[in-house]
């Protein structure tokens, strides 16, 4: 134990947060592999925070992969590409991984259909910066870590903010997931040709890859391919969670403290995962779309575990079936089991933002243990990253007390990193307390 | 392809728990008792290991009935209810009649835990809480000290042990003072040596400081424990005892003598760091700790009692909602606004 804490001190990290078992041994040393083509893709046209994109196609039309099936609504918003050839069935509602039906396009797989992509015109990072910007948003690229905010709108610095710093998140915290860690090994070109693009667009003086130290061979693979002109920093993090938040991946590598009502370009600094860069630097130069990522699909109930190159759109049901899962499979999350939504539906179909799928078993499916009293141990001050108090933030929730908790305990500063649901010996609830709290404040300030 | 689709379990996030639940807390708080719990029986002897077992039995006992006739099962199974057992039995001194510890038992789970609502509820410590109402309604046997290391202990009780309940007890041999009280109202100071390995006499597990703060020491490597509330403590006795040696002429206890004394080392590790309570957040353990290092020391030099710590825990635990209000944490972001 006290070798253990010598050797967390050796890195830069971020106060509190927790040090949890990242089964990442089991799919980092597996090579991403392409995945086959679904017979019918789902595409959901909400695949990114902002207005759905606009649906160009109808039903019955055919399209080639690499078409634009639909265009974006305003600038934030992103446009679909098609991710096989294939013909239109309906437009019609479909089942989305948060539980509601949303508007999405049902596209038939072509018998024949191939890895040959439509093109557009190619982007190079010596053109102009809004004309990248548009390449980005033309690309339909958004963060792939898992928020799936258009990546155009969030390179474009507001008008007298100037970022000074490109901070590229390899991070990846979540347990199971090696994504990142793959893409950082197989596309190291692609992801500098990115940051070229980056720096350009952001005109930041330099870059910071943050890594997690249980990705060395990864930092070491960027360290020694790293073209000798790009004014870029590879830098070495203590693993723990959730350092891969944007505020806390800042606040680790450069030691600044965005404010709670600030973004991070208020401190000069434009955070893109390490992902969503190689996808630029790989899709720009050849004019195409973002059809397909990468992730992982893992857990205990998976048997072909593995990283996959999948085409956006894949069902579950097809993944599931394609990679083989154990018979007393109880849970599928979609990126990882602290922040990923849980499916309900076995058709809920794969989106832009989705990092991994995870499953698990009903044997380690924690059985729902009663939850008991608050004891007041203060694991979850410890730990929380935010420094908020948990403890008397779930009190109040119980008592429906909403805006002492918004006022008082900076409700609003949580960002649901459930690590205090995590660490909770009595088995409380909070962060899930915490969402039904925003979701009945959000409620109330929309009757206003 | 035509595997069943069994129905998903669905969730909110976090989908994954760090194991570590109220029952293992508290398993190892117990464990880390056990130490003091057998050093206090190898000084009393017998009469310690009655009165632990009577306490324990007392305290789980009350909870089954209370539970039985309230109709709620309020976590009989968290073992909190023996903890309290233990310590309540180990502020006890030696020659306590059984009946009282079962009075005292009785009161530390009804009026100490269970009319608060149970297991986190409670606003005092309960142990303490018993011995609170001991001390005000036996004040002669509650400061009758048999003394440690009798060479019978093993083979006989001190008659006073099995008193017939209600009847007041009969002693065998005078009882001598504590060191804190041989300081206070004899002037005399005792060997540090003693202090420190336990061979004084005094209640059941407050004697042998060293072996305490091991087990305390245990508890904090663990993780288990808020270390800022000893620190707390101990950090203003040594200053304030520091500084009194200097203002006043008359006999001062030494540093060492203060930290090593009384329940002063039992209560700090053990009775002051009951969490539920004592504050949850940093600055807040900190600040609870020095006023209560502030209290056993205003109690001890200037009151009337030779001992403070118990009153001191309690009227801290009184005040720790709002020492937690008061020094709620600062968030990430906010330092400057």
């Amino acid at each position: 134990m006290l070798a253990n804490f010598f050797k967390h001190t050796q890195y830069k990290t971020f106060a509190h947060g927790i040090h949890s078992d990242d089964h990442k041994s089991e799919t980092n040393t597996l090579s991403i592999k392409q995945f086959p083509f679904a017979p019918l893709m789902l595409i959901p046209l909400n695949q990114h925070i902002g207005k759905p994109a606009i649906p160009v196609v109808r039903a019955g039309q055919e399209v080639n992969r690499g078409e634009l099936l639909a265009r974006a609504d305003g600038w934030v918003s992103a446009p679909i590409h098609s991710p096989v050839t294939g013909k239109i069935k309906k437009i019609d509602l479909m089942p989305h991984i948060s539980g509601d039906l949303v508007n999405g396009i049902f596209l038939e797989t072509a018998p024949g259909s191939t890895q040959e992509s439509l093109e557009a015109l190619p982007c190079y990072p010596d053109e102009s910066p809004d004309s990248i910007l548009a390449a980005i948003q033309n690309a339909g690229i958004v963060g792939l870590g898992g928020a799936a905010f258009p990546t155009h709108v969030k390179l474009k610095a507001p008008t007298g903010k100037q970022a000074d710093t490109l901070v590229i998140n390899g991070v990846e915290c979540e347990p199971y997931l090696t994504t990142d860690h793959r893409v950082m090994l197989e596309q190291t070109d692609d992801i500098y040709m990115g940051v070229r693009y980056l720096l350009k667009i952001t005109n930041a003086k330099n870059a910071i890859i943050g890594i997690e130290a249980n990705k060395t061979d990864a930092a070491d693979k960027l360290l020694q391919n790293k073209p000798q002109d790009l004014a870029l920093d590879i830098v070495l993090l203590e693993v723990k969670y959730p350092q891969g938040a944007e505020k806390m991946l800042i606040k680790a590598l450069l030691n600044r403290e965005v404010a709670a009502d600030k973004h991070s370009i208020d401190e000069g600094v434009i955070g893109v995962n390490i992902a969503t860069v190689a996808e630029i630097g790989r899709l720009l130069p050849a004019g195409r779309g973002i059809q397909e990522r990468v992730i992982t699909i893992g857990g205990p109930a998976i048997s072909n575990k593995g990283n996959y190159r999948i085409p956006i759109g894949t069902p579950l049901d097809f993944i599931l079936h394609t990679v083989r899962f154990a018979i007393n499979i109880k849970q599928v999350f979609f990126g990882g089991p602290m922040m990923g939504p849980a499916a309900a539906d076995w058709s809920v179909p794969l989106m832009k933002g989705t990092s991994g799928i995870i499953a698990f078993t009903g044997s380690n499916h924690e059985s729902r243990e009663k939850t008991l009293p608050c004891i007041h141990c203060g694991a979850c001050v410890n730990h929380c990253p935010m420094s908020l108090n948990p403890s008397m933030l779930g009190l109040l929730a119980k008592n429906k007390e909403y805006s002492s908790m918004v006022n008082e305990y900076y409700l609003k500063d949580c960002f649901e990193c459930g690590v205090c649901s995590y660490v909770c010996p009595s088995h409380i609830p909070l962060v899930q307390y915490f969402r039904l709290a925003k979701s009945f404040i959000r409620k109330q300030a929309s009757k206003q | 392809m035509n595997l069943p689709e069994p129905k998903l379990n669905i969730a909110s996030s976090p989908h994954l728990k760090c194991g570590l639940s109220v029952r293992q807390i508290m398993l190892q708080v117990l464990y880390a008792l056990i130490p003091v719990c057998f050093f206090a029986v190898y000084a009393f002897g017998l009469s310690a290991l009655l009165i632990l077992m009577t306490a324990i039995l007392s305290c789980l006992l009350t909870e089954k009935v209370f539970n039985y006739f309230s109709g709620q099962n309020l976590n009989s199974s968290d073992l909190s209810v023996i903890i309290t057992g233990v310590l309540f039995g180990l502020t006890l001194p030696p020659a306590l009649p059984l009946w009282m510890v079962c009075v005292g038992g009785f009161f530390s789970i009804s009026l100490g835990k269970f009319i608060f609502g149970g297991l986190g509820f409670n606003p005092f410590n309960p142990a303490l809480v018993g011995r609170a109402f001991l001390q005000a309604a036996f004040p002669s046997a509650m400061t009758q000290w048999s003394p440690a290391f009798a060479a019978d202990r093993f083979s006989s009780l001190p008659t006073s042990s099995l008193t017939f309940p209600f009847f007041s007890p009969e002693y065998d041999q005078l009882s001598s003072a504590t060191p804190l009280a041989a300081l206070k109202f004899s002037g005399s100071n005792s060997s540090e040596m003693d202090l420190f390995l336990g061979l004084n006499h005094g209640s059941l597990g407050e004697t042998c400081s060293i072996l305490i703060l091991c087990c305390g020491l245990y508890l904090i490597y663990r993780g288990l424990m808020n270390w800022r509330i000893p620190a707390g403590i101990f950090l203003v006795i040594i200053l304030l005892t520091n500084i009194l040696s200097f203002t006043s002429e008359e006999l001062q206890p030494s540093v060492f003598f203060m930290m090593f004394s009384g329940g002063l080392m039992l209560g700090a590790m053990f009775m002051a760091t009951d969490p539920v309570a004592s504050p949850i957040t940093h600055w807040g353990c900190f600040v609870y700790g020095c006023i209560i290092g502030l209290l056993i020391f205003i109690i001890r030099i200037w009151g009337g009692m030779p001992e403070g710590v118990m009153y001191a825990i309690l009227l801290a635990n009184a005040i720790s909602p709002h020492i937690d209000k008061l020094f709620q944490p600062v968030p990430f972001g906010r330092k400057n606004a």
